[in-house]
Formats: C-alpha cells, structure tokens, sequence
C-alpha cells in the first residue's frame, strides 16, 4: 500500500501544496516540447514529401549551428553568417538529392533511412574536420535573442522564466505558422502536399519530384538552423546535441509521422510529460528517468493508436 | 570451370532440399572453417585478439538482428540493450555459481536476453514500421537506465563495471587476465559456429517460414494459419538469445571487461548497419556485414597515413579519425546505391557469374 500511495498520491499532494513549483515545471516542460516539436518539424516536412525517415536531421541541426558560429568567429557579421548558413543549407539540400535520393528512388523505407545514418556519419566526420570537436557558445547576444530572467510572484512562491525561452516560443511559433501558410497558400505548398499524397499522381499532373525534394529537404535545413540556434543558446553547440534527434524520435511517433499539428502537440506532451516524471516521480526510481520515459509514453499512447495521434489511418489489404 | 553443378543429381527429396546442393559449396565451407580454426594457430595476437574475436563477436549480433528485421521484418534498434542483458545475466550466473563451468553459463545467459527481448517485443503485434523501432529504444534506454542504477547487477562493486573472473576449462584460462587470444579465439569461434549452424537450421525450416511469411506480410500469413503474435515473439526471443549470447561473449572474451556505456545506443546503430549492409535476410551477410563495417574502419586507420603522406599531407591522429568516419559513411552511401540489397546479393550473382565462366552465360 505504501508503494502505491507513493505513487498515486504523494506526488498530486505536492503538486496542490507547492503550486508555484508545478507552474515552473510546467513552464520547462512546455519550451522544451516546443523544441522537440522544432526539431519533430524537420523530421515530418521530410517523411511527408519524400517518404524519407531523416535520421541525420539531428546532425543538419549540429552543422547549421556550427557553421552560423563558425563564420561568426571569422569576423562574419552575424546575419550575414545566418544567411549564409542557410545557403549552406541549400547547397546540402542540392547535394543530398543528387547523390543520395536520386539513385535510390523506389527504394524500400529502410534504406532510405541507413542512407540518411551514412549522411550522419559523413556530416559528423565533415563537421569535426572543419570546425574541430571542441563545443562552442551560440552567440546569443551577437543575433539580438533576449538574455536574462524574469521572477513572477505568484501562487505564494516565484516562478522564474527565461527571456530566452520566452523567446524561443515565439520564434517556434512563428517558424510553425509560416510553414502552415506555406503549405496551404502558396503553389509550391500545394504541390507538396500533391506529393505527399501520391507520388505517382503528383508527377502526372507534371509536378518535378526532385524539384519537391530539394525544397523540403531545404525548408527542413532551415528548420534545423533555428532549432540549432535555440538548443545552442540552451546548451552549447557541440556534436553531443545530436542526440536530441533521438529524443524527437517519440515526439514523431507520438504526433504521427505525416502530421505537422501532430509534431507540435506530441513536443508538448512529450516535453510536459517528461519534465513532470522526472520531478515528481523520477526520485520513486533515483532519478534520471528523464533517458527513457519519453518512449514509454510514446509506447503508451501507440498501444491505443498504432497510427500516432494525427497519423493517417492505416489500413492494411491483401 | 572448376566451379559447375554438371554432374551433380539429385536423387531423392533430402538432397534436393539440401542447403549446399552444390559439392563445391560444400568443400569450400569445410575449407573455410578448417582456415578459421588453423588461423588460431597461425595467426599473431593482434590479429586474433583486435581483428578476429570481435569480428565473430559482431557477427553473431548481426544474426541475431538478421533473424529480427531480415527474416521477420521486425526493425529493433534495441539490439544493444539485449546484448547487455547477456552479458549482466552472465556475469551474475558465474559470480553466483562459480562451480559450474562457464560455457553453461555463456549459454544460459541468452536465455535471461530472450526472456526480456520477449517481454519488449510485446508490442509488436499492434505496433509495426519505424512506430516499433520506438518501442524497441524505449527498451534500449530503460535497460541501459537499469544497468547504471541497479548496482546488485554488478555485485555491489565500486567500479559499476563487469570485469571477467579467471576461468578454466581442463585446466586451461580461457576467461580473465590468463587466458591467451587463442584460447579464447578458438571458444568464440566454436559458439559461433555451433550457434550459426542452429540458425542456418532455424531459417530453413518450418519455423523460418513462418518468420518469412509474417515479414512479406502478416496480415496474409495469420490467414494461413500462422499465430502473428507467437511467431513475432519467438522471433524476438530467438534473436535476443543470440544477442545475449553475443553480449556475454563482447565483454568477458573480447574486452575482459565493460562498463553499461558499451551497450549503448551506438552499439545497437552499429549492428543494424552490419545486417544491412551485409544483406536483410541472409546469414553469410550477417559475416560479410559484420567484416565490413567492423574491419573497414581498422584498415582505414592504418592505411590512410600512408596514403596520404606521399601528398606531402601529415596528418595528425583526430583527423585521421573524423576522415574515418566520412570515409564510413560515403562508403554506407555507396553501397546502397550500388546494391541495396547488400552484399550477400553481390555475393550470389558473384557465384551466379562463376558457374557460367568464362562464358557470359
């Protein structure tokens, strides 16, 4: 009985007791969900338009940091390094369907997807000559982001909220509704969708595959360059930050891996669902289940629907 | 020439079934392996110790995830994880029961491996696709979690690590600090070979096909008759067994110790590459996989300085790694786009080519 009353009630008795602390927690879990959810993002705008699962999504985040920094420490101004990160990111785009999807049209799923683990190892091995492996600092100050926290009295404690992280939700929120009206307004956005639907149906009506592909996987590594600004900014750009495209993994599987709404509230949950374990139940265990309980949840939810959440139903033939 | 099935009838259901219908196929098999067991006796320490153990070592992980994604279709990224189970329940049974010899052990250990790949493959009748390499990494990172934080898995020990304990088999060290690379060269190589010949037997059979039936698709084999939900989980136990076995075998014969990071994520990355590139579904790539992606590296490490120096480029050690891995992963690329059905493919048209020549056909 005791175990149980561990589980099932002290820690909702603490959370009524000290509000000001679920508020905080709640506040963590939520900018970090919508930094899965960015990360999530580039994951989708890939799987949808080419049926491509990109594991070196994780890695594009890592090198579209380094070289914004990289240039910056060059004496390249700081929004001349960001545009010229993106066209990095375009010449990657270009190269990664030239040489990679090209040749591997009609492909089974899980090639497709050991050719993006090539790509990591390429880009891991690519970045670190250049740069060197050493982490480095975003320049945070040098691209105007907001520094410094604010502390709300409130709920009879204070909740500390970072500027920054303020400043990310917004810039998250603002990258994820221009996507949305890029995909639902303009010609290019339809004819994504067009492909996403079917590709045999799309290159029938005179859409170019390849053209598609480059702009996504584009718009993926523009994706990638934010995310890589805000989890710089977070926590330094270093090559261990690739391992954050492992922890977008259950916010994909969670959302469904076609659906951008999908990506968004499965970061969030993922991101509240992780930070409320480990405050209130990750001590039960020893802490640290911050590692896995983001694929249990993932796990939890799939049981019910195998699809994801916003996933496309599956419906299976002979 | 030499190479010809003129000649060769079959005259009853055995031999036509047979799985080296070929009488060459089967000398060169018996050469091979009497090549393995004489190179224990031929070859130096390095080879043997660096190259050769974990080589087999490796390959027999990638049977075991071949059983998993190639014959079942299943895709796991928890293979790490299973193989730690392995090695973990390894280490307890021979620190519990010192007396018994630790062959028996090595064995068994697979089975507590099996048991918990079961219990993770669980989900896999609801669940497919990339949704169930999920599941399977929740497993990879909640046993990883498991082999930190529960220290009775190492006996209490200050270090958190697995070190292997001296071992005899008639009087000879084949585990801990004494034991030669051959020895434990030649141990390695018998369970290797004894384990591959019980999966050859496996996937040949009529539980293999009912693995391959579920992977081409199990909607139409469970109308067959073929119970999805059994046959996915033997697949799971069956291949986390090997992974097990593997395990116990990376730690106490390779490394003669570890610590939990060894079965980490990367391991389980490590070994899907080998069973893709070798080839899904087919055992001689799990080997071919395995050599690749474990021997390319190594070779690249020791021939790229001379490579490069007569460019007049001196080049310095961490360089030499990060152009190892651009190397790694351009080859991954290449491969797969020259065939991607991996080397095991290359491998029969090779012999396909073989029985016609020198004519083209």
């Amino acid at each position: 009985m005791d175990i149980l009353y561990k589980v099932f009630i002290e820690p909702f008795v603490f959370m009524g007791e000290a509000p000001d602390l679920l508020i905080q927690t709640l506040w963590e879990g939520l900018v970090s969900g919508v930094l899965y959810a960015l990360i999530a993002l580039g994951f989708v705008l890939i799987f949808k338009a080419s049926g491509v699962f990109n594991f070196a999504q994780g890695i594009m985040v890592v090198f579209a940091a380094l070289i914004l920094v990289g240039l910056y420490e060059k004496g390249v101004p700081a929004f001349l390094a960001l545009i010229l990160a993106a066209l990095a990111m375009l010449v990657l785009a270009v190269v990664v369907e030239r040489v990679v999807l090209r040749p591997l049209v009609n492909q089974p799923d899980i090639i497709l997807f050991m050719a993006t683990f090539g790509l990591t190892y390429l880009l891991i091995g690519f970045g670190e000559l250049i740069f060197g492996g050493s982490p480095r600092e975003m320049i945070t100050d040098a691209l105007l982001l907001p520094q410094g926290t604010t502390e709300i009295n409130a709920l009879g404690g204070s909740i500390r909220i970072q500027h920054l992280d303020i400043a990310a939700a917004v810039i998250a929120s603002l990258m994820i509704g221009l996507l949305a009206v890029f995909f639902s307004k303009t010609r290019i956005g339809r004819a994504l969708r067009a492909v996403a639907d079917s590709h045999k149906a799309a290159l029938s009506v005179g859409i170019s595959l390849n053209q598609i592909w480059v702009i996504v996987w584009f718009a993926a590594g523009l994706v990638a360059l934010v995310a890589g600004i805000m989890w710089g900014a977070r926590s330094g750009v270093s090559f261990s930050l690739q391992i954050i495209a492992l922890k977008a993994l259950p916010v994909l599987i969670l959302g469904g891996f076609t659906s951008i709404p999908g990506a968004i509230i499965g970061g969030l949950i993922i991101g509240v669902g992780e930070k409320l374990g480990e405050f209130y139940w990750g001590p039960l265990v020893g802490g640290g289940i911050e590692t896995w309980l983001a694929y249990v949840i993932a796990l939890l939810f799939l049981l019910y629907r195998p699809q994801g959440l916003f996933g496309e139903k599956i419906i299976e033939r002979i | 020439m030499f190479y010809r099935e003129a000649g060769q009838f079959k005259t009853n259901y055995v031999s036509d079934s047979a799985i080296f219908p070929l009488r060459q196929d089967r000398i060169g098999l018996g050469l091979i392996i009497v090549a393995a067991f004489a190179l224990a006796f031929l070859g130096n320490d390095f080879l043997l110790q660096a190259v050769m153990i974990p080589f087999l070592v490796f390959s027999l992980a990638s049977i075991g995830l071949n059983i998993l994604t190639g014959y079942t279709g299943l895709l796991s990224l928890g293979t790490g994880a299973f193989m730690g189970v392995g090695a973990y329940a390894c280490y307890k049974l021979m620190t519990a029961f010192p007396g018994v010899n630790v062959i028996v052990w090595i064995f068994v250990s697979g089975f507590f491996s099996a048991a918990v790949g079961a219990l993770f493959g669980l989900p896999s009748l609801r669940i497919k696709g990339f949704y169930l390499a999920v599941a399977t990494l929740a497993a990879q990172f909640f046993l990883q979690w498991c082999f930190i934080r529960i220290p009775w898995l190492v006996n209490y020990n200050v270090s958190g690590a697995l070190d292997a304990p001296l071992r005899t088999l008639f009087g000879v060290p084949i585990m801990g600090p004494n034991a030669t690379p051959q020895t434990r060269y030649l141990l390695v190589l018998s369970i290797v070979i004894l384990l591959t010949w019980l999966a050859s037997n496996l996937v040949h059979g009529r539980i293999g096909r009912m693995w391959i039936a579920i992977r081409d698709m199990d909607l139409a084999a469970e109308l067959m008759g073929i119970r999805p939900l059994q046959t996915k989980l033997l697949a799971f136990a069956v291949s986390s067994y090997y992974c097990g076995v593997a395990g116990a075998l990376l730690v106490f014969l390779w490394y003669g110790g570890a610590e939990y990071d060894v079965f980490n994520i990367n391991q389980s990355f490590f070994i899907l590459f080998m069973v893709i590139i070798g080839g899904l579904g087919s055992l001689i790539g799990s080997f071919f996989g395995a050599a690749l992606i474990f021997i390319m590296p190594i070779v690249l490490g020791l021939t790229l300085p001379a490579l490069l120096s007569p460019f007049g480029i001196s080049v310095g050690a961490d360089t030499i790694e990060h152009l190892r891995f651009m190397i790694v992963g351009a080859l991954i690329i290449f491969f797969l786009i020259v065939e991607p059905h991996g080397l095991a493919r290359l491998w029969q048209i090779g012999k396909q080519k073989l029985l016609v020549w020198p004519f083209p056909y």
